[in-house]
């Protein structure tokens, strides 16, 4: 068990830049575990390598150094078509900015993963696009595309759409970036459920309330891991949002 | 990656673009329509130009008599009498790279009518004549095979005599008696007007009669005929054809190898010549224009999918980050191409083929359209798709996920 536990490990992780003469480092020599079903949440100013480390981790850039194992296999030796396959099958992506297909709909746009996964069989294609928008609760937004949808919808049809391929881990670059705070916790509502069902969840954010909603926090400055603590009095974001329904009841009443 | 998810994904992104891929799509449109409608006038005028060309007659054969030569001195062409009808007959039963042959009697002749008379030329034919010289009948009919074999006093008159001896061009003489010779011939047809030929001489200034009637009844010496007229079966074999009966009547007239001949074979090879060049300009013409047009419309297509390339890269950095993988979007573009082709080359088809209906409705041009033109022209614009497609697809297929995400 101890083995599959360790879903994702890097050592000695080393990225660096090429500004003329001068070489950045992004990431200095990171090493990290993450388990399976763990909730990370990655802190860090901007600069810090934070969203270059999940890039590595989530298989979009490749580090200039160092080992990457994900399920105890060896993922920078593989070539760009694995590594397609395995963001396809493994990852999901959730990115600040949303990144649908404009002009096209929410459920066009759930359907794309499995557009690109071999596995999946036409038939049931439409099927597994609407049990994850209704998952996410966009059931009656089937059709609606991404200009008539508010951030936070658009948000959760991203969420859809990575979560479409039953992948293991959700990368999430501030998915809250974007959004006011009572959307952003139902945001987190719907990360927390996923993570209560067994997906991983690592999570890019320069907010600390939003970061309260994780199991652990990493915060990053200049390249380096400077503090790696799980996290104590942990957000649940059900009770949060109801906090914020009783204030908005007590603001009316009074 | 199944081939029909590709075509859903390149599909559904031109339908997201509709003005785009139209606007892409127009480029071929009418570079297709336009090869289809300037290859089908452009047939047109030149089947209507190889139909003149063979009414002047460039498949014709002329064989003529030798000349003559007595004590030295040589008499001109024709001088010498040396054909004879039977060299005619063998010619059509023989040689058959000729199409049609008819050995020819012919005199100048006083012709009579009522009052007035008239000096004109009296041609004895076979029926075959009428369709070397692609001659026609306004009145009347022509000669029957019982007239031929008969020697029956009838004649066919142009419309030079008809005016001189009844003093209206259009006058209707069938039926009338002129005597020819002081021989009653009746006149059964009158034939089309012709016109002056290339030298001025007058051709409706003839008498057409059947090879038999000139031939017995008006002629002093019946052995010999004045010349035969033969047609080639096309412009091209007629070279082959004075081979075939020079070498035909060089054993008939038992003449050795090594003697000249006693007769001469012509033909109108200028004008089959400048039939050939006209035809090969005209063919360079149609296609440089159809190259060029269908060029055209492919830099369009390559255009626009460069620049739909640059400003679809966050596109495909979100399409590689879900999973798509080089060849997937290379194949995404290069069927999204193809298929602006290939769509934009049906409709151009039938916008051309509409185009040309058109010009032979209001225009009277003649038009004829070519299953060939089609299927090159559509064959053309597909693979310019295909080609144009790729170095755009190529571009996009090549991008790093990450760059391709971050790109604004």
């Amino acid at each position: 068990m101890a083995e599959t536990e360790n879903l994702i490990t890097v050592k000695d992780l080393t990225k660096t830049y090429q500004t003329g003469s001068v070489e950045v480092f992004a990431l200095k020599a990171i090493s990290l575990t993450i388990n399976k079903g763990e909730f990370v949440a990655i802190m860090g100013a901007s600069g810090s390598g934070k969203s270059t480390f999940m890039n590595i981790v989530g298989c979009l850039d490749n580090p200039t150094n160092g080992e990457y194992l994900m399920e105890g296999k060896d993922v920078l030796t593989r070539d760009k078509d694995e590594l397609a396959e395995l963001r396809n099958s493994k990852l999901g992506f959730v990115f600040q900015s949303f990144n649908l297909l404009p002009r096209t709909s929410a459920q066009e746009n759930v359907e794309l993963p499995l557009l690109y996964n071999n596995k999946v069989e036409a038939s049931v294609r439409k099927q597994k696009a609407i049990e994850a928008l209704t998952s996410v609760g966009l059931a009656d937004r089937l059709g609606a595309m991404p200009n008539e949808l508010s951030g936070g919808q658009q948000q959760r049809v991203a969420i859809a759409r990575a979560l479409v391929n039953a992948p293991l881990i959700i990368m999430a670059d501030e998915p809250t970036g974007n959004l006011d705070s009572k959307t952003s916790y139902e945001i987190m509502g719907i990360f927390q459920k996923l993570n209560d069902e067994g997906i991983t969840v690592v999570m890019v954010t320069h907010e600390p309330d939003i970061a309260q909603f994780a199991k652990s926090n990493i915060v990053f400055k200049d390249g380096k891991i400077i503090a790696n603590h799980a996290v104590k009095d942990r957000k649940i974001a059900m009770e949060e949002l109801k906090k914020i329904a009783n204030l908005t009841d007590e603001n009316s009443t009074t | 990656m199944k081939f029909f998810n590709l075509f859903r994904i390149a599909y559904r992104s031109l339908n997201r673009n509709k003005l785009r891929s139209f606007l892409t799509m127009l480029g071929i449109i009418i570079g297709v329509a336009s090869v289809i409608a300037m290859l089908a006038i452009g047939e047109g005028s030149n089947q209507t130009i190889q139909k003149s060309i063979a009414s002047l007659g460039t498949n014709s054969i002329y064989i003529f008599p030798g000349t003559n030569a007595n004590g030295g001195v040589r008499g001109g062409a024709g001088s010498n009498q040396t054909l004879k009808l039977e060299d005619a007959d063998a010619i059509a039963a023989h040689c058959d790279l000729v199409k049609y042959v008819t050995p020819l009697v012919q005199r100048k002749s006083q012709i009579i009518f009522g009052a007035k008379n008239w000096n004109t030329m009296i041609i004895g034919i076979r029926n075959d004549y009428m369709l070397i010289r692609s001659l026609s009948i306004t009145k009347g009919s022509g000669f029957s095979e019982a007239d031929q074999r008969s020697a029956a006093k009838v004649c066919l008159v142009g419309v030079t005599v008809i005016f001189n001896l009844f003093g209206d061009e259009n006058y209707n003489p069938i039926g009338q008696i002129i005597r020819i010779n002081s021989i009653p011939v009746k006149i059964v047809g009158v034939l089309a007007k012709m016109g002056q030929n290339t030298f001025g001489q007058d051709q409706d200034d003839i008498v057409l009669a059947p090879f038999y009637t000139v031939q017995k009844r008006m002629m002093i010496s019946t052995d010999h005929i004045g010349s035969i007229l033969a047609s080639g079966k096309s412009e091209l074999q007629v070279v082959d054809a004075v081979d075939q009966i020079t070498s035909l009547l060089r054993e008939k007239h038992k003449i050795a190898p090594s003697d000249d001949i006693d007769f001469t074979v012509r033909t109108q090879s200028e004008l089959s010549n400048i039939f050939g060049s006209i035809t090969k300009v005209m063919t360079i013409l149609l296609a440089s224009i159809a190259g060029i047009s269908l060029l055209v419309g492919g830099i369009g297509i390559m255009n626009i999918m460069l620049v739909s390339v640059t400003e679809r890269t966050r596109e495909i950095g979100i399409r590689m980050a879900i999973g798509a993988k080089g060849k997937d979007v290379l194949f995404q573009f290069v069927i999204e191409s193809i298929l602006i082709s290939v769509v934009g080359g049906i409709i151009g088809i039938v916008v051309g083929v509409l185009a040309a209906e058109m010009v032979a409705t209001f225009g009277g041009w003649p038009v004829v359209i070519t299953p060939l033109s089609i299927i090159l022209s559509f064959g053309f614009s597909s693979a310019i798709g295909l080609f144009f497609g790729w170095y755009p697809a190529r571009k996009a297929a090549a991008l790093n996920p990450i760059d391709a995400l971050r790109y604004e």
